[in-house]
Order: structure tokens, then C-alpha cells, then sequence
């Protein structure tokens, strides 16, 4: 017999759900200790509660503004400086030993430059988040640039085509498939960072308010905060995915 | 619809190579404005490469290579070229990919789509106007691109082994088609092929590449029946392609 897959999926998620319930429930102490970690009726309950607050959706709103604007800025510079250094020996003198240097430190490791450099915690968040982005969208944008078959290259330009038209209808389009993936990454660490941002400078955020529960001793609070940032991430990794799938459908058959 | 004339090519003393070594040195050829000209040769012998000097896409190493009486100093929307595969946009549809050169000579939108598919019809693709590349037989590739070419209408159209991909058939098709659209072009052709027979069929005047230049020429059509022109070719070509003539 087949059991449809949404069964299994659907199982997977409510046994683990059980599990949780029944641990923390008999206040198993195992090594892990569950006496003091909120079971899932108690996360739902506050979960219930939150979502009954205005301040629940200013905190989310925030920390999508945040992210959004840096994503935003990360994949325009990150897709513009990739084919400037893919393309221009002279770009890649230029920028290339800068990029080497930044590209390994972890974003997060700026905030006090962040703090230094910006008037408001704002724009430091900002920033970070743009950072943590901008070398996956970078790095990839320059690989696939570097893969493109001249022959497209060369059609064009025997078509009469110069530069420019290049650019704007042979490389941009060609690299999509290769930037995609580097902006999938990006928006991936791009949430660690504005999360771990808003914890440590933030004052208000969804990353905020967690930290913020937990310094209260409001375990569900935490615990709703970061199935909040679950469910985010996962919703703004699938919207860059069908955009992807959407905008290079010529690849797939 | 016919275009412009067509474009006098010409190498003189040319050497042609990437990075150091020349495949060909000592290159002295005249394309005449309008002609069909193949350039037969065995592979290696740089008849790509020569090809891709007349396109402007790889400066010669030495000699001068002029288009018009003017030097070739890069490509140009007057000098077409045809590569054997995979040189359509793959994002493009087959009409897209034909309005392109309209686009670059600033042909405005609604002629653009009318020019496009006058030629898509003409090669034999109007009922595929709208499908993507990879939804394109190998075939039907070629015949976009042909298309593509044309409707940029060139002074010359430089074709490099356009049909080496194909399978025998498609490649009949294919060989019948181009000679039937040049017949009203008035552009001059260069085509590249190590097909001896694809160059009788195809060429006004063929020629074979050898490492010190042109190593044999002959005109088809012209008085000699095909097979005596055929041996000199493929005397010309070396012991190598004596095997094909038992295909």
C-alpha cells in the first residue's frame, strides 16, 4: 500500500509535536532537562496571545523592513560589482583585494563598526544585513558570469550589438540562473544577521523581542519568537525561489 | 525583400592564431561582393579562425584583413555570423531571437514583429514563432539563426559549419533551403564546411585551406561535371577524406 506523501510529511510534524508535548509534560530529566521548557500547548497559548497584539506585527513589519532593504541593496550592488569584476580586469584590480579581505569576516563581527560608524541603530542593522547578503549574491553573480558561452556574446556583437546591449541582453539574462542561487544563500544568512543585529543592539524587532523574552524568563515568549523567524525565513526563501523559477524558465523543460 | 549589396572581403598576407602559434600564415583571399564562397578544409586548418578574422571577432596576428576596402577593426552589424549550434538566446523565442538585430538597427517594434516573422515564414518556421529554443529541434535551431541572420539583412553572412551538427537528412533539408533563400540575397556569402559535398551544392566557388593559404580552388556550375571537381577537392583535402568517398 502507498501512503500519500502529505500523510507522512503531515505525521512527521505531529509526532514530533507529541514528543514535545509528552517530555515536557512529565517534566523529563534526562541529561536534557524538560522541567522548565514550555510544552506546545503553552507556545500556542502565548503564540495565541501575541497574535491578539498590535505589537506582534510592528516587531515582524520591522524586522522585514530591515531585511528587506538589505537584501534589496545587497542584490543590486552584489550583481552589479560581480559582472564589473567578471568583466573588467580593471574593476577586478580595483575591488577584488577589498572583497578578499571583508568577504571573511562574519557580519555579525561588524556591529561595532555598525555602531561606530551610524547615527541610528537602524542603518547599523541595515548595514550588517546587507553585508551578510551581498557576498553570496557577489561571489556567485562573478562565477556565473565567467560561465557564459561567448557564443551568445559573439551572436550579439556580429548582430551589431555593443556593449551595452551586451550587457543588458546577454549577461544579465544569462547569469540569472547562477545569481538565483547566490541570492537563496544570501537571504538565508542575511536572517541570521538581522536577527543576531536586533539582539544585540536592536530595541524593537522580532530578533528583539526574543532576546527580550528571555531576559524576562518568558520561555514561550522565546519560543514564539523564534517560530517566528522560522516561518518568515522560510517565507522569504520561497518567494526568491518561485521568483527564480518564474524568471529563468527557459532552463527547465 | 532584398537589401543592401553585397560586401567585398578580402585577407591579404594574413597569419591567424590564438596565443602564439599561427594555424594559417601567408593568407591572400578575395570574397567578390555577392558571391557564395566555401571554404573547405580538413579540421585545424583554420578555417574557423579565418572566419571569425572576417567577423571581427579575432584581430589577425599579421596582414590585413579588409571588408569593403575599410580594415576590420571588430564586428559589425553589416558582417553576420552563423555558428554551428546554440548560438540562439535561450530566453528568447524563435521571433525574439529574430527581432534582435532589428532591435540593434533601431527598427521600431510593430515592423520589427512583422520583419521577423516574414523570415521565421521564409525558412519555414511560422508556426514555431513562439517556442523557446530547447523546445526546437536541431534543425529548426539552424534555421532561426539562418533567419536571424537574414533579418538584420547583412552585407555578409559568414556561416561556420551551420549544419555540422545535424543529422544526414535534416542536413539535405537544410542545404536545399539555404541555397533556395541566398538565390534572392544579394549578400555576400562565406561558408565553412570540411563537407565536399556540402561545398559543391552550396558554393559559387570553393576553396581548400591549407596551412600556406588557398591550396585548391574550383567553381561548380561552371562546365566540369561534379565528380572531376570533387577528386581535385578532395586531392587537395589529403589521403584523410578518401574514405568518404565511399559513403
Amino acid at each position: 500500500m502507498r501512503i500519500p506523501p502529505i500523510v507522512v510529511r503531515a505525521a512527521s510534524l505531529a509526532a514530533a509535536l507529541l514528543a514535545w508535548h509528552a517530555l515536557t509534560s512529565a517534566n523529563v530529566r534526562l541529561w536534557v532537562r524538560f522541567d522548565r521548557f514550555p510544552g506546545p500547548l503553552e507556545v500556542a497559548r502565548e503564540f495565541g496571545r501575541q497574535l491578539g497584539q498590535a505589537r506582534f506585527y510592528e516587531d515582524v513589519a520591522q524586522s522585514l523592513v530591515r531585511i528587506l532593504s538589505g537584501f534589496a541593496l545587497a542584490a543590486v550592488l552584489g550583481i552589479a560589482l560581480g559582472i564589473a569584476v567578471a568583466r573588467s580586469r580593471w574593476a577586478a584590480n580595483l575591488l577584488q583585494p577589498l572583497f578578499e579581505v571583508a568577504r571573511p569576516i562574519p557580519a555579525i563581527a561588524l556591529v561595532p563598526v555598525a555602531i561606530l560608524l551610524f547615527p541610528a541603530n537602524e542603518q547599523g542593522i541595515v548595514f550588517i544585513t546587507f553585508v551578510a547578503a551581498f557576498f553570496p549574491v557577489l561571489v556567485s553573480t562573478r562565477h556565473a558570469v565567467r560561465a557564459l558561452p561567448a557564443v551568445w556574446e559573439e551572436a550579439v556583437r556580429t548582430l551589431g550589438g555593443g556593449r551595452l546591449r551586451v550587457l543588458a541582453q546577454v549577461v544579465l539574462p544569462g547569469v540569472l540562473p547562477g545569481v538565483f542561487g547566490g541570492l537563496s544563500v544570501g537571504m538565508g544568512v542575511a536572517w541570521i544577521c538581522v536577527i543576531s543585529a536586533e539582539m544585540i543592539s536592536g530595541d524593537f524587532g522580532t530578533g528583539y523581542r526574543t532576546w527580550q523574552a528571555y531576559t524576562i524568563v518568558d520561555y514561550p515568549g522565546v519560543l514564539v519568537g523564534m517560530i517566528t523567524i522560522g516561518l518568515l525565513g522560510w517565507l522569504t526563501s520561497a518567494a526568491v525561489e518561485l521568483a527564480g523559477r518564474r524568471l529563468t524558465r527557459w532552463r527547465t523543460s | 525583400m532584398s537589401g543592401p549589396d553585397g560586401l567585398a572581403l578580402r585577407a591579404e598576407g594574413v597569419a591567424l592564431g590564438y596565443g602564439g602559434r599561427p594555424v594559417v600564415t601567408d593568407l591572400d583571399l578575395d570574397v567578390r561582393p555577392g558571391e557564395v564562397l566555401v571554404i573547405a578544409g580538413p579540421s585545424g586548418c583554420g578555417k574557423s579562425t579565418l572566419l571569425r578574422a572576417f567577423a571581427g571577432l579575432l584581430p589577425a596576428a599579421a596582414g590585413r584583413v579588409t571588408a569593403g576596402g575599410e580594415p576590420v577593426t571588430g564586428p559589425s552589424a553589416d558582417r553576420a555570423l552563423v555558428f554551428q549550434d546554440d548560438a540562439l538566446l535561450p530566453w528568447r523565442t524563435a521571433r525574439r531571437n529574430v527581432e534582435l538585430p532589428l532591435a540593434i538597427r533601431g527598427v521600431p517594434r510593430g515592423e520589427r514583429r512583422e520583419r521577423a516573422a516574414h523570415w521565421l515564414e521564409r525558412v519555414g518556421l511560422a508556426d514555431a514563432a513562439g517556442r523557446l529554443p530547447r523546445e526546437l529541434s536541431g534543425g529548426m535551431r539552424q534555421r532561426v539563426q539562418l533567419a536571424r541572420a537574414l533579418a538584420g539583412e547583412p552585407r555578409a553572412i559568414l556561416m561556420d559549419e551551420p549544419f555540422g551538427a545535424l543529422d544526414a537528412q535534416t542536413r539535405a533539408t537544410m542545404q536545399r533551403l539555404l541555397v533556395e533563400v541566398l538565390a534572392s540575397a544579394p549578400a555576400t556569402v562565406v561558408f565553412v564546411t570540411h563537407d565536399v559535398d556540402e561545398a559543391l551544392l552550396i558554393g559559387d566557388r570553393v576553396v581548400v585551406l591549407g596551412p600556406r593559404g588557398v591550396a585548391a580552388e574550383v567553381r561548380p556550375g561552371t562546365g566540369a561535371p561534379d565528380h572531376i571537381l570533387r577528386d581535385r577537392l578532395l586531392s587537395a583535402l589529403g589521403a584523410r577524406d578518401e574514405t568518404k568517398e565511399a559513403v
